[in-house]
């Protein structure tokens, strides 16, 4: 491949634009085989394609090494993640990136593991559920925008369903594979393995995964302090037979990360635990021509311990642990008539949210000074999804709905009477009804895709947001009040595809609007008194009157040849409030174009990524002015076999001339990881 | 809240009382001391009377000490209701002697359960110490006592009284009342006295204790929803509002303002001043 480009030179979004353009053309000798898979692939349904989804692949059984497609096999799942076209995240090192949709973060969307709700433990977020997944027990994220993530939870920006890997029945017998990575930015180490057992009325699945990695360097040199982390996952699934039409099926998580460092926050994390469990009835046929009967229960428990012992210097040392424990249901059935294909779905969950800070004063004489940041906040929601897909003459229209009731316990008297401080009259108990109703139309003019869709939806506000008490926001230097009196957060959304296949080009336009009335954010109120020792101000969540986000994307596959594609996406991001005011975490004009090169069983991967200048930015939200960059990676891959077996190498550069940049994304301007190589291995028995 | 509790559960124990004797079936068990959760902090026999003195406290402690008195006869073993008691303290310095703030005593709900407070504004110490003169009638007969008391500082060492000469060139006494303190918007209660002589203590109503509660470990931050102590004619206290947003040590800064808000002592918390030259403090 050639790799070369005058590209240390170039400045300006000129340049970047024209070397987007030049790297779709490059001349590469063609020859035949199989062209790569896209890592993305949009999901092909045959019957209405009408979805506004997308499905991050991370492996697939079928093609024996896992984890092939992606240029970077053994990377985290938050790198699996960013590599999307819809997902991008919110970093504040190189662990537990935050992951945003449609620039809306957890308390907007829904984000479960095979259906099921988890809600991290951490109160600023430094736990994402995706942190306690791998990509080693995944097999794909459905990404859902907007209303269209509905059948999942009661959401404004969508919703992130990561599938659990399974072996599912498949008569294959006694499968394994071991893999090993290593990168050299930050020494990370990664060891994983799989041993598994399937045929058609039982199987096992067992994959253990563990990495390490010290501080990363960024470009240009600089060591990026406290950005070391280590992590295991352990996951087993296993399904039964009962009969032909049932199914009985289990699956457990554990992951645990320790010694986790956040170079963009003050604190560190010495604990981050989850235990995540479920067991499952599915039926093919149910009552009457109801089908694809499905029942899930499940539970989890998350442990986050949050600390400052690694850090030298700070104005006080404290201790901020807190606990989440979820355990929830869903029951869903299909029913086929005619030209309607209907899903029915009933769900539940209750969670427990509790955080404690503890502030020990210089004073070793002093007591200690303690605060729960969330007051055990008990919340239960129970909903139920109606959805209708109606196939017309070349056309198609998705109806679906959600109602929900969601009931929030403060359970703890010491964090009522917190809060009663700010909010006197505030009651332990109250009860939300939350509602979402969609429409999605599709049509078909020969090859060309038309799709649109008008949506309504509500959320109430998360824990933090309700019932958060003192937490600091290191990003805006504030310190944040929860609001039990806010108002659900309401928006009106309208989305359009475009998709238009020309012969080897395909090429997709996108775009997604929402109109938010009492969009939740915090606002300074400056007659309150800062906690936290250095923060500027005290913010408390507040509905603003409404708020407008949209957001386009122009995305283009071209095949070049057989073995050979390239594919590009330019997207565009804004967000304001109604006075204007411009939003945080609102991406800039960012792009990527890719060359793809898949010949026989060698594989390469060359691509050119980057964002222009982020002049929307609002200081008001911590925001100041991201300058433009852009980045060159490289991977190359080949499969060796062995006997009957398979082994897999992948060799890789990524920022190869060692930029140091930060994102619009990056918490506190953290600079990204500057020339890494990595080095991946992977050996499938079977 | 305490005081406030122990009278109501001394009211109820009367009730019980009440109820024993009018032989309801399900009797109460009849308590020998209703005093019985409170320490007895003195006993001083005389006249053949033992003079009891109960207080939450351990001792006579530095500050507002809210006291129950019993007096028993012992020749009959019985307590004296319907007594009426008078109390000074005098406190013997090296140089000079001098009384403090404390109330007159009445009755409670028990009949030979009486009550009061005294507002001890110095600990004793070894070259100087308090005398508790005692005064009580009842059968028509006035009998007095004097007995020595031992006042201890506090055993957090957290100042709960202050006794400072404002701008007017008044010397004032102002005591916080107990507290229980959580974290919630707790009602805080102070009482406020001058020093007209060295024997005479009348109270002082109508002024502002403006409270300003920061924690000096964490930055010196404060709290919100605080409400000034304003003057309860009803009660003879000031009685305000106190966020407390975590536990720890909280100094409470203080401003005294006279009925025409002049500042007669303490100053404002800002970035050069980290606090007031008039405080409480509390630390759970």
């Amino acid at each position: 491949m050639k790799t070369t480009y005058p590209y240390g030179a170039w400045s300006g979004y000129l340049g970047h634009l024209i070397l987007v353009l030049c790297l779709g053309v490059i001349p590469l000798s063609p020859q035949k085989a199989q062209a790569q898979e896209p890592i993305l692939a949009p999901i092909i349904d045959s019957i209405l394609p009408i979805d506004l989804k997308e499905v991050i692949v991370i492996s697939s059984f079928n093609r024996g090494i896992e984890h092939k497609s992606q240029p970077k096999p053994l990377s985290t799942l938050d790198q699996y993640l960013e590599s999307s076209k819809k997902v991008s995240m919110v970093k504040r090192g190189a662990y537990a990136w935050d992951p945003m949709l449609n620039d809306m973060t957890s308390e907007r969307l829904s984000i479960t593991i095979d259906g099921m709700r988890i809600f991290g433990a951490c109160t600023d977020k430094m736990d994402p559920i995706t942190s306690y997944v791998d990509v080693s027990n995944l097999s794909d994220i459905h990404v859902e925008s907007g209303q269209q993530g509905a059948r999942h939870g009661n959401v404004i920006g969508g919703a992130l369903d990561m599938r659990l890997e399974k072996s599912n029945f498949r008569p294959l017998g006694w499968t394994g594979a071991v893999e090993t990575g290593y990168e050299s930015n930050n020494t990370a180490q990664i060891v994983g393995g799989e041993l598994n057992f399937s045929n058609e009325h039982f199987y096992v699945d067992t994959d253990l995964i563990y990495r390490k990695a010290e501080n990363y360097t960024a470009g240009g040199g600089e060591e990026v302090a406290f950005s070391q982390f280590e992590k295991y996952n352990l996951s087993t699934n296993a399904g039964y037979k009962v009969s032909e039409n049932q199914k009985l099926l289990a699956s457990f998580i554990f992951d645990e990360a320790r010694d986790v460092g956040y170079p963009a926050l003050p604190m560190d994390v010495s604990l981050a635990r989850a235990f995540i469990g479920s067991l499952s009835w599915v039926q093919d046929s149910f009552i009457g021509d109801l089908e694809n009967w499905e029942t899930k229960l499940y539970a989890n428990t998350i442990t986050h311990i949050m600390d400052d012992s690694q850090r030298p210097d700070v104005p006080i040392r404290m201790d901020m642990p807190g606990w989440s424990d979820t355990y929830g249901f869903y029951t869903q059935t299909e029913l086929i008539l005619d030209d309607h294909h209907l899903i029915g779905k009933l769900d539940g969950y209750y969670n427990r949210s509790l955080a404690e800070m503890t502030m020990y004063p210089n004073d070793p004489n002093e007591q200690d000074m303690f605060m729960l940041t969330w007051p055990d906040v008990r919340t239960l929601n129970s909903g139920i999804y109606l959805e209708d897909k109606i196939s017309l003459k070349e056309s198609s229209v998705k109806l679906s709905t959600r109602l929900a009731l969601q009931t929030f316990n403060v359970a703890d008297d010491f964090g009522l009477n917190s809060l009663r401080i700010f909010y006197p009259d505030m009651a332990q108990r109250q009860t939300r009804v939350l509602k979402s109703v969609s429409t999605h139309y599709h049509r078909q003019f020969k090859a060309l895709h038309l799709s649109g869709g008008l949506a309504y939806g509500d959320r109430a506000p998360s824990v933090s947001e309700g019932f958060g008490f003192y937490l600091f926001n290191s990003f805006d230097n504030h310190d944040y009040i929860g609001n039990p009196d806010l108002k659900n957060e309401k928006a009106l959304e309208a989305n359009f595809k475009m998709d238009w296949p020309i012969k080897n080009l395909d090429i997709a336009v996108e775009g997604n609007y929402f109109h938010t009335w009492d969009y939740i954010i915090g606002v300074v109120h400056p007659e309150l008194d800062v906690m936290t020792i250095g923060a500027d101000g005290v913010k408390v969540y507040t509905n603003l009157e409404y708020a407008n986000l949209y957001n386009v994307s122009l995305d283009m596959v071209y095949q070049l040849t057989s073995e050979l594609d390239w594919s590009g996406l330019v997207s565009y991001h804004r967000g304001t409030d109604q006075n204007g005011r411009n939003l945080p975490f609102i991406s800039p004009l960012a792009y990527r174009s890719q060359l793809t090169y898949g010949q026989g069983n060698f594989s390469g991967t060359l691509t050119l990524s980057g964002a222009l200048d982020q002049s929307d930015f609002n200081p008001d939200f911590g925001e100041d002015h991201t300058p433009a960059y852009a980045l060159l990676s490289l991977s190359l891959g080949k499969t060796f076999s062995i006997g009957g077996d398979a082994l897999y190498g992948k060799v890789g550069i990524e920022n190869i001339f060692d930029r140091y940049y930060s994102t619009y994304s990056d918490w506190n301007n953290i600079p990204r990881m500057g020339r890494n190589f990595f080095m991946t291995l992977s050996y499938a028995i079977n | 809240m305490k005081n406030i509790k122990s009278i109501f559960a001394l009211l109820a124990l009367s009730l019980g009382i009440a109820s024993c004797s009018n032989g309801t079936d399900d009797p109460l068990p009849v308590a020998d001391n209703p005093l019985e959760e409170f320490n007895l902090t003195g006993s001083f026999e005389a006249n053949g009377h033992a003079l009891e003195i109960y207080s939450e406290q351990e001792g006579f402690t530095m500050g507002y000490n809210e006291l129950f008195i019993r007096i028993k006869d012992l020749s009959t073993e019985d307590y004296v209701s319907d007594a009426t008691i008078h109390w000074n303290p005098v406190m013997h310095m090296t140089d000079k002697v001098h009384s403090c703030p404390r109330s007159e005593i009445s009755t409670t709900g028990e009949d030979t359960v009486y009550k009061g407070f005294i507002v001890f504004q110095m600990a004793s110490n070894d070259d100087e110490y308090w005398e508790l003169n005692l005064e009580y009638s009842f059968g028509g007969t006035t009998y007095t006592t004097t007995e020595q008391i031992t006042v201890n500082a506090p055993s957090n060492g957290k100042r709960t009284v202050n006794v400072f000469t404002g701008t007017d060139d008044v010397k004032y006494v102002l005591a916080m009342m107990p507290l229980t303190p959580e974290v919630t918007v707790n009602d805080l209660s102070a009482v406020l006295f001058k020093m007209e002589t060295m024997m005479n203590f009348p109270a002082v109503v109508d002024y502002t204790v403006a409270i300003d509660p920061r924690m000096p470990s964490m930055g010196n931050h404060s709290s919100p929803n605080n409400e000034d102590l304003l003057f309860d004619a009803d009660t003879g206290i000031y009685s305000g509002k106190l966020s407390l947003t975590m536990t720890g040590y909280w100094k409470i800064n203080l401003k005294l303002l006279n009925d025409q808000g002049d500042i007669l002592k303490g100053e404002d918390v800002t970035e050069e001043n980290e606090g007031s030259s008039l405080f409480f403090e509390i630390e759970f």
